[in-house]
């Protein structure tokens, strides 16, 4: 419950904010108010100033300029105390949790305890408990946070600011890691908290779940505010228009391809993960000419270890791989590259671009000392590597100022088409494409989107890996779910029913 | 025989020369929970070794001395966090200027103002009633001077104030995510300013337990790489003070053993080759760097300096 006394926030207004970072001009005159009792939902691509705006408010940066009003007065958030002190709380997207400390003890941290120096955690947790019960989070507070999973480590972000008495709650992409079912049970806690008084900022790119929990929209674009408007007058195709600047298409044409022969199968695959335990166990997967399998799944469930077994970065501890019926379970990654195998990986920022290197240096990441790279294997063609790169910009659409550029200064989406032109233009035969368009802005994910069917269509082999469940839904010919390592489930395209899926991500063994 | 060589001799050595090291590595433990690596302890240790042991020679009050070496530790452990916390510097480097500074520091300062080696008065054993006349406890345990008492003392207080305060907890944070403890509000900065400025007064306190309890003179690098094996111990001990606290006793009944060698051949009437015995210490620590590779507690924020947002 919100306290009635010292905490309870009735309005929040900015005015005309105003953030600088170097180079870049952030937040600009962005005005932003919520109201105590509603859902205000901050909608935008990525780098349009959404989670600078937020961050402003919670004291983690100061604005150049600008005002903030709580209820009708002016206040000064120069750090996260004082915006706690204030009763505003914020739910990060990468969680602010200690894995090593239980539930209790971080949500214990940087409060006054009432034994003085000594530590309360008998009282914390009594409250905790409390708490849970009241919003229904199922918390148990004695438990590490690293045991839990990401939708309960939510969980202990929302009850930490509950315990806070947090009567405004700011959620940064909260469902971006989460399952729809997950979403369905954060949404009525959330609803629960607005009955109750509370104001919920609702920061998402994601226009469905956006229209679904909001009474208010603000749209930002570029640092600048777009608009704001009832929910009720917004749809997905003017939301996304207003994000983008442009018509956006939503839905693709899915045209069946004829399905040829199996490019990419694996049997009985079995391998570790980084921390030693099986990390996927006993996969079969077969992908054809011409097809995109979907692999759904939460995040950490073996889509990484997938990914990394297929393109030879992590060894197999059992079965086989073949790449157009050959055996390649002892090829180095270099020698099932040559061989036609493409790889878009996770974590672009590590394995797909080496980020002080220029736009045309990562575009010759492979084949970097072949023809017409390479003179004799050693000495590098410049010219060469400058023309391709020159080509794969226009043809990639890639914003970048020149080939020289160090690809770190390039936004998600521009490095993601760098990557996508270098693995596309080797015109491979199997394409393993993991999280392709995660932290990517919409006209991006759209131009992704269209080279995959495209690569589809001129028979590609793709093995599509997404925690973006309608990213997997519109783009898959077939769909396999992956829980704790292993393919819980398979669907085609025409039977592919969301819930069905979510419940597979969750666990649940396939319906018969 | 032997065995009243080794209970008497070698145990109440052990203890004694185990001092130190749990100064400075119950001050490295705070500083590392943290997420800072002071590797300048040794640096700090010649420092407050050197100003205890000139205070005490001038004045002859050992409060003063003891004083003097609080003031040189809160001094150099605030440079040092200024150093790495405020000017985030790569703190294997800076902890090895730190540690080059203490030791040209405190050689020359001596050079200039004592010269040659002269014993002073350190502080006397503290006979305590009952227990100093228990037999073969009362001399391992309850025959010491008042800095190996506090010495020890500081294990169990380490430990509780990591373990059941709000600052310990605030420490833990610090050292394992800074971001959450920052969006906590926590000031990650403070934190570590306190633990390092910590971690400097105990090594100064580790130094002046040399100086005027121990040995109790001054000669140029007294502390002989001392500070670096704390700082070694805090890994061994994987961040936990008792552990910690096991490993220094380890390490210095090893070295107790080493120096009584002679006298345990005789005993023995057997010849152990020198050799052997000067490499025993150094062989323990391998193997216990190899047994004692629990790491629940490490911080996993140790050596990197935190900046908010990216």
């Amino acid at each position: 419950m919100v306290n009635p006394q010292h905490k309870a926030i009735r309005s929040v207004e900015m005015k005309k904010i105003v953030k600088h970072f170097p180079g870049v001009l952030a937040v600009d005159e962005v005005d932003f108010d919520v109201q105590a009792g509603e859902v205000h939902a901050l909608l935008g691509e990525n780098g349009a100033g959404k989670s600078t705006l937020m961050k402003i408010l919670y004291g983690l940066y100061s604005a150049n300029a600008g005002e903030t009003l709580i209820n009708g007065h002016p206040v000064s958030i120069k750090s996260p105390r004082t915006a706690i002190e204030l009763g505003i709380g914020m739910i990060h997207q990468h969680f602010m949790l200690v894995p090593s400390l239980t539930v209790a003890e971080n949500v214990a941290m940087g409060l006054r305890s009432s034994r003085g120096l000594l530590l309360d955690i008998d009282i914390v947790s009594e409250r905790v408990r409390k708490l849970s019960e009241i919003y229904n989070l199922n918390v148990d507070p004695a438990v590490p946070i690293w045991h839990l999973s990401v939708g309960e480590q939510q969980r202990v972000e929302i009850l930490r600011a509950l315990y806070k008495e947090a009567s405004l709650l700011i959620l940064d992409e909260p469902t971006a890691v989460l399952t729809p079912q997950e979403v369905d049970d954060l949404f009525k806690i959330l609803r629960r908290m607005k009955e109750d008084g509370h104001s919920l900022i609702f920061i998402s790119h994601k226009l469905k779940e956006v229209l679904a929990i909001s009474d208010r929209i603000t749209v930002l674009r570029d640092g600048r505010k777009v608009d704001t408007i009832p929910a009720e007058t917004a749809t997905r195709a003017s939301l996304a228009q207003m994000m983008v600047g442009r018509e956006v298409v939503l839905r693709y044409e899915y045209e069946p391809v004829e399905i040829e022969e199996s490019r990419l199968a694996l049997t009985g695959v079995h391998a570790n993960s980084d921390r030693g335990y099986a990390g996927l166990i006993d996969i079969n997967l077969t992908v054809h000419s011409g097809e995109i399998v979907g692999v759904a799944g939460v995040s950490g469930n073996g889509q990484q270890e997938l990914a990394q077994v297929i393109a030879g970065l992590r060894p197999t501890s059992q079965g086989n791989i073949y790449l157009d019926g050959k055996k390649i379970d002892s090829c180095s990654a270099n020698q099932r590259s040559l061989m036609g195998l493409s790889y878009i990986p996770e974590e672009r920022m590590i394995e797909g671009v080496i980020k002080d290197f220029t736009v045309a240096e990562n575009v010759v990441l492979h084949g970097f000392d072949q023809f017409p790279f390479a003179w004799k294997g050693f000495f590098l063609n410049l010219g060469a590597i400058k023309k391709t790169t020159r080509q794969h910009i226009i043809d990639y659409e890639i914003k970048t100022p020149s080939t020289e550029t160090p690809v770190k200064s390039l936004s998600g989406g521009n490095i993601q088409k760098l990557v996508l032109a270098r693995e596309l233009s080797r015109e491979p035969h199997v394409l393993i494409a993991a999280q392709p368009t995660r932290g990517v802005d919409i006209g991006a994910t759209e131009y992704i989107h269209r080279r995959l069917l495209q690569a589809r269509k001129v028979g590609v082999a793709i093995l599509l890996i997404s925690e973006d469940l309608d990213e997997i839904l519109a783009l898959s010919d077939r769909i396999v779910v992956i829980y704790e390592g292993k393919i819980v489930g398979e669907v085609s395209r025409e039977e592919a029913n969301i819930n069905e899926i979510g419940l597979m991500m969750a666990g649940a063994s396939q319906p018969e | 025989m032997l065995d009243e060589i080794f209970r008497t001799t070698v145990l109440a050595s052990a203890i004694r020369l185990a001092t130190p090291y749990i100064f400075a590595s119950m001050g490295e433990t705070f500083s590392q929970r943290s997420g800072v690596l002071n590797l300048g302890v040794e640096g700090i240790m010649l420092l407050g070794a050197f100003a205890s042991y000139y205070t005490v020679l001038e004045t002859g009050s050992l409060v003063l001395g003891l004083l003097a070496a609080i003031g040189t530790g809160l001094l150099m452990g605030l440079v040092t966090a200024f150093v790495s916390v405020t000017l985030k510097a790569e703190q294997g480097i800076s902890g090895i200027g730190i540690y080059l500074f203490g030791l040209g520091l405190s050689e020359m300062l001596f050079k200039r103002l004592v010269g040659t080696p002269t014993h002073v008065k350190g502080f006397p054993k503290v006979d305590i009633p009952v227990l100093t006349d228990l037999p073969v406890l009362g001399e391992v345990l309850f025959n010491h001077n008042i800095m190996i008492y506090l010495a020890f003392l500081t294990v169990p207080l380490s430990a509780c104030i990591l373990n059941r305060t709000t600052l310990g907890l605030q420490i833990r944070a610090v050292g394992q995510t800074p971001e959450a403890a920052d969006a906590m509000g926590i000031s990650v900065a403070r934190v570590r300013y306190f633990t390092v400025t910590l971690g400097g007064v105990m090594s100064s306190l580790a130094g002046a337990s040399l100086s005027i309890a121990l040995v109790n003179f001054f000669q140029g690098n007294l502390t002989a790489g001392q500070g670096f094996i704390a700082v070694a111990l805090v890994y061994f001990g994987a961040w936990r003070p008792y552990w910690v606290m096991a490993g220094a006793m380890l390490f210095s009944t090893v070295n107790a053993l080493q120096l009584q060698i002679k006298t345990i051949e005789s005993a023995l009437s057997f010849d152990i080759p020198d050799e052997f015995a000067v490499m025993a210490p150094y062989v323990v620590t391998i193997l216990t760097l190899i047994i004692a590779s629990q790491r629940v507690e490490q911080p996993t924020a140790l050596t990197k300096p935190f900046e908010r947002g990216e």
